[in-house]
C-alpha cells in the first residue's frame, strides 16, 4: 500500500526547485533523530520528522517484568530526569497496589524531582547553546549542573540513573546533614543561573536568531496538544504541579511562568524561569519537610494489582506532562504499560513550526521544543 | 507525626490550599455530571466504565466513537488528546484503543482526564492495513492524535480510516514481523 | 634489468623502506594520532548525556587529547558508540563508520553497546555492536561515569601507541 512507504519516500515529489535534505541521525543539529526537510532555496517547504532511532520497546519489556523490576529500565528514557520519568509509574503502582506513602518520603520525592528538573534543563540548555554555536552556553550549564548531580549522588548513590523512587516511598533516607548542603548548593546554583541572562538571554545574537521564529499561537498550541514549556510559552497557564497537584505540591507555593509570544525565544526562556522556580520549591520543601520519620512503606514481595484495573497518573516533568497508563490484570506484571511522554506530544508541532522557516533556524526551533529523542522513542 | 512542622506553614499559603481542597470535596459529583451528560446524549450506545477521582471512563462502539468524540469536544470543551494507547485482549478477540482526553481551555476541567475507549476487531493473522482491524480516525476532531494513531497502527496493526498519514513512525523501515505490542508477539527468551 | 624484475625490485624496496622507517616514523605518527582523536557526533542513546558531561568543565576530556564532537565525519577518526544500537540505527552506524577515513577507532560505551545491557530481551535492540563494526575498547557501565569514559579513551591511546603505524602509511 502506498500508505506504508517508509518515512521520507512519500514526501518526495519531482520538482526541480524543491530539494529534499536529510538532517540526521548523524548531524550536530538533530540529535538521535532524522528530520526530512524539503527546501526551496533557503526556506523550508515541508518537514517530516522521523523518530524511532532509539525505540527500545520499553512498553513491551514492561509486560514481562514485575512492578519492582520495571523500575530500572523505565527511567532509562530520560536518564538525566530519571526521578520525574519514574514518578507517574510509581504513583500509579501505589494506587494499583493500595499503599500509603510516608509524609517525609513525599517531601524527599518533591526535592528529588525538582533537582532532576534542574539537571535536565541544564543539559537541555547546554545543548541549546551548542545548536546555536554558543559554546560558553555549553560550558556554563554543563559545569553548573554537576553541583546538583553531586546532591543527587549524595541522596541516591548514582550520578544520573538513581532508581530512587519505589512504590511506597523512596529507596533511602537522606544522608545526614543533607538539608544544609542542599540549601547551600541550591542558593549558589540560583545565583549562577541568574547570570545566564547576561550571557545568553540578553545576548543580541540569540535574540536575533530566536525572536519571532517558529511562532506557535495559543490556539494552535492547544489544538496540537503540546505540553510543558512549549504550551506555557504560548500563553496557556497549565502546570500539573498547580493544576493537579500530586504528593505535597498542594502545600507548596508553586508559581508558573507564562509568556505570550510563543516564539523560540519564549520557549527557550520558560525552562530557565522554571529552574528559578524549582529553587524556590526546593527551599520551601526543605523547610516544611518533617525532620525525621520513615521514608518507605515496605511492599510485600511480588506486589499484585487488584483485578482488571487501570490507572492513568501524570506529573509535570522537565518536558511537560508525563503520563503513565497501567492496565493490571491481577498478576505481578503489568498487563499493559504506556508512557505518554511530553517529547512525543511536542513533536507534532515541529512540521507545523518549520513550514516557511529558514533552514538555518531549524536547530533552534527544533531544540526549543524541549525535545529529548530517547524519551519520545521509548 | 509531621503535623507539628506543617501547621504554622499552612497559614502562610492559604491561596494554594483553599481552592484545591474545595475542589476535592465536590469532585465525585463533578465527574458524575460529566458522565451523565454523555449518557444523556447517547443513551445505551455508550457505557460508563468507571468514575474515579479526576478520571471518567467511557466506552463506546466503533460506530459511535466519532460522534461521541465530537460531542466531547464541542459540548464538554475537552480540547486535546494526551495519549492514545492500544491494549490487546486476545481472549476477547478485540484490540482496545484508549484515548486520554484533557482540556487546557476550560479551567474547571484542568484536573480531569476523560478516558474514551473503543475496540477494534482482532485478527489472528494480521496484515496491518489490509485486514478487519480498523477504526475511524479522530484526527479531524482532535488534531493532536496524529502521531499517536500512527504509533498505534504500527504497534498493534489498527488501521485508522481517514487518517491522512498512516505511515510507520518508530519501528525500522524493514519491520516485517507481527506488530510488536500484540500479545502473540513474544520477545527473545520469554 | 627486465621490467618484471624492476617491479619486484621496487616492491621489495618499498617493504624495506617501510620496515626501516616504521620504528622511528611510526612512533611519531602514532604520537600525532594519540593527541588528536576526533569523535564523530553520533548520539545513539542515553549515554550521550554522560558523553556530554565528559566534555564539560569538570571532566574536560580535551585535556587528554580528545576533542569535542563537532564537525564533519570525514575528518573524524573515533566513533564513540554512546549506548543502545537499535535495528533502525545499525545501518546508519555502519554507514557512518564506512564513510570515515582510515585509521579509525571505536569505543563501545555503556552496557547496551557491549551486550545489549538492560535491553537484552528487547525486540528492537542489537545484542552488542560487535556484529556491526569492530570495537577497540569497551567501556562498561549503565551509563559509564565520565571518569570511566576518560579511562577508556586513555586505554585506546595506549593501544594506538602499540599499534603498527605501517599498516596505514
Amino acid at each position: 500500500m502506498t500508505e506504508q512507504l517508509p518515512p521520507g519516500l512519500a514526501l518526495q515529489k519531482v520538482d526541480e526547485r524543491i530539494m529534499t535534505l536529510n538532517v540526521g541521525p548523524q548531524h550536530p543539529g538533530s540529535g538521535h533523530m532524522r528530520i526530512i526537510v524539503q527546501i526551496d532555496g533557503d526556506y523550508i517547504v515541508a518537514c517530516d520528522p522521523d523518530p524511532g532511532y532509539v525505540h527500545r520497546g520499553e512498553e513491551k519489556m514492561a509486560e514481562y517484568r514485575n512492578y519492582i523490576t520495571n523500575i530500572p529500565h523505565l527511567e532509562r528514557p530520560v536518564i538525566h530526569d530519571s526521578c520525574n520519568v519514574l514518578y507517574p509509574y510509581v504513583l500509579g503502582v501505589e494506587e494499583l497496589v493500595g499503599i500509603e506513602v510516608p509524609e517525609r518520603a513525599k517531601y524527599v520525592r518533591v526535592i528529588a524531582s525538582e533537582l532532576n528538573r534542574c539537571i535536565y534543563t541544564m543539559y537541555w540548555l547546554a545543548i541549546y547553546g551548542i545548536f546555536l554555536g554558543h559554546s560558553t552556553m555549553f560550558m556554563w550549564p554543563a559545569g553548573d549542573r554537576e553541583l546538583l548531580i553531586d546532591l543527587m549522588e549524595k541522596m541516591s548513590g548514582a550520578r544520573v540513573t538513581h532508581a530512587h523512587f519505589v512504590p511506597g516511598g523512596v529507596r533511602n533516607d537522606l544522608p545526614p546533614n543533607f538539608e544544609d548542603v542542599c540549601l547551600r548548593q541550591v542558593n549558589y546554583f540560583e545565583k549562577r543561573i541568574k547570570e545566564y541572562s547576561a550571557v545568553f538571554y540578553d545576548n543580541p545574537i540569540l535574540i536575533a536568531r530566536t525572536k519571532d521564529t517558529g511562532i506557535l499561537s495559543r490556539e494552535d498550541a492547544i489544538r496540537l496538544g503540546t505540553t510543558g514549556s512549549v504550551l506555557r510559552a504560548s500563553g496557556v497557564d497549565y502546570d500539573l504541579r498547580k493544576k493537579e497537584p500530586y504528593d505535597v505540591y498542594e502545600e507548596l507555593d508553586v508559581h508558573t511562568n507564562v509568556m505570550k509570544e510563543g516564539d523560540s525565544y519564549a520557549r527557550s526562556k520558560i525552562p530557565w524561569l522554571d529552574m528559578l522556580e524549582s529553587c524556590n520549591i526546593i527551599r520551601q520543601a526543605l523547610q516544611k519537610m518533617p525532620k525525621s520519620g520513615s521514608v518507605r512503606t515496605k511492599l510485600k514481595p511480588n506486589p499484585k494489582g487488584k483485578g482488571l484495573n487501570s490507572v492513568y497518573k501524570r506529573v509535570e516533568s522537565g518536558r511537560g506532562s508525563l503520563g503513565c497508563y497501567i492496565v493490571s490484570d491481577g498478576k505481578t506484571e503489568p498487563y499493559r504499560l504506556k508512557l505518554s511522554v511530553g517529547s512525543f506530544r511536542n513533536l507534532i508541532a515541529l512540521p507545523y513550526l518549520l513550514k516557511g522557516e529558514k533552514l538555518g533556524n531549524m536547530p533552534s526551533v527544533y531544540w526549543s521544543l524541549n525535545y529529548w529523542p530517547v524519551e519520545a522513542d521509548r | 507525626m509531621s503535623s507539628n512542622s506543617e501547621k504554622p506553614d499552612a497559614d502562610e499559603t492559604p491561596k494554594v490550599n483553599v481552592p484545591s481542597t474545595a475542589k476535592k470535596s465536590e469532585l465525585p459529583m463533578f465527574e458524575k455530571s460529566i458522565s451523565d451528560k454523555i449518557v444523556e446524549k447517547f443513551g445505551d450506545k455508550v457505557e460508563v466504565t468507571f468514575v474515579k477521582e479526576d478520571r471518567v471512563g467511557i466506552k463506546s462502539g466503533k460506530e459511535n466513537i466519532h460522534d461521541v468524540a465530537e460531542f466531547i469536544r464541542d459540548a464538554l470543551h475537552y480540547d486535546h488528546v494526551e495519549s492514545v494507547s492500544g491494549v490487546d485482549y486476545p481472549q476477547n478477540k478485540e484490540i482496545e484503543v484508549v484515548y486520554h482526553i484533557g482540556s487546557y481551555s476550560d479551567s474547571s476541567l484542568a484536573r480531569q482526564i476523560l478516558v474514551l475507549s473503543t475496540s477494534a476487531q482482532r485478527e489472528e493473522n494480521p496484515i496491518p492495513g489490509n485486514d478487519a482491524t480498523r477504526l475511524p480516525t479522530l484526527r479531524d476532531i482532535f488534531y493532536s492524535v496524529e502521531f499517536h494513531e500512527r504509533e498505534v497502527f504500527e504497534m498493534f496493526g489498527v488501521y485508522f480510516e481517514g487518517h491522512p498519514d498512516n505511515r510507520r513512525l518508530l519501528l525500522p523501515e524493514d519491520w516485517a514481523d507481527l506488530p510488536p505490542l500484540r500479545k502473540d508477539f513474544a520477545i527473545k527468551g520469554r | 634489468m627486465t621490467p618484471e624484475n624492476a617491479n619486484v625490485f621496487v616492491g621489495k624496496l618499498g617493504d624495506i623502506l617501510e620496515r626501516a622507517i616504521d620504528k622511528p616514523l611510526g612512533y611519531a605518527i602514532n604520537w600525532g594520532r594519540i593527541w588528536s582523536l576526533w569523535p564523530v557526533h553520533i548520539e545513539t542513546a542515553c549515554c550521550s548525556v554522560e558523553f556530554g558531561a565528559a566534555s564539560s568543565p569538570r571532566y574536560d576530556v580535551e585535556r587528554f587529547g580528545i576533542i569535542e564532537a563537532f564537525g564533519s565525519l570525514r575528518q573524524c577518526d573515533l566513533v564513540v558508540v554512546q549506548g543502545t544500537i537499535t535495528r533502525k540505527m545499525a545501518p546508519r552506524l555502519r554507514l557512518v563508520y564506512d564513510q570515515m577515513p582510515e585509521p579509525k577507532y571505536v569505543i563501545a560505551m555503556g552496557a547496551c553497546a557491549i551486550t545489549g545491557g538492560l535491553y537484552f530481551d528487547s525486540y528492537n535492540v542489537l545484542p552488542g555492536i560487535d556484529g556491526v563494526i569492530p570495537v577497540d575498547v569497551y567501556v562498561p557501565g549503565c551509563p559509564p561515569r565520565p571518569e570511566t569514559l576518560i579511562q577508556g579513551c586513555m586505554l585506546l591511546q595506549e593501544k594506538i601507541k602499540r599499534m603498527k603505524a605501517r599498516k596505514f602509511v
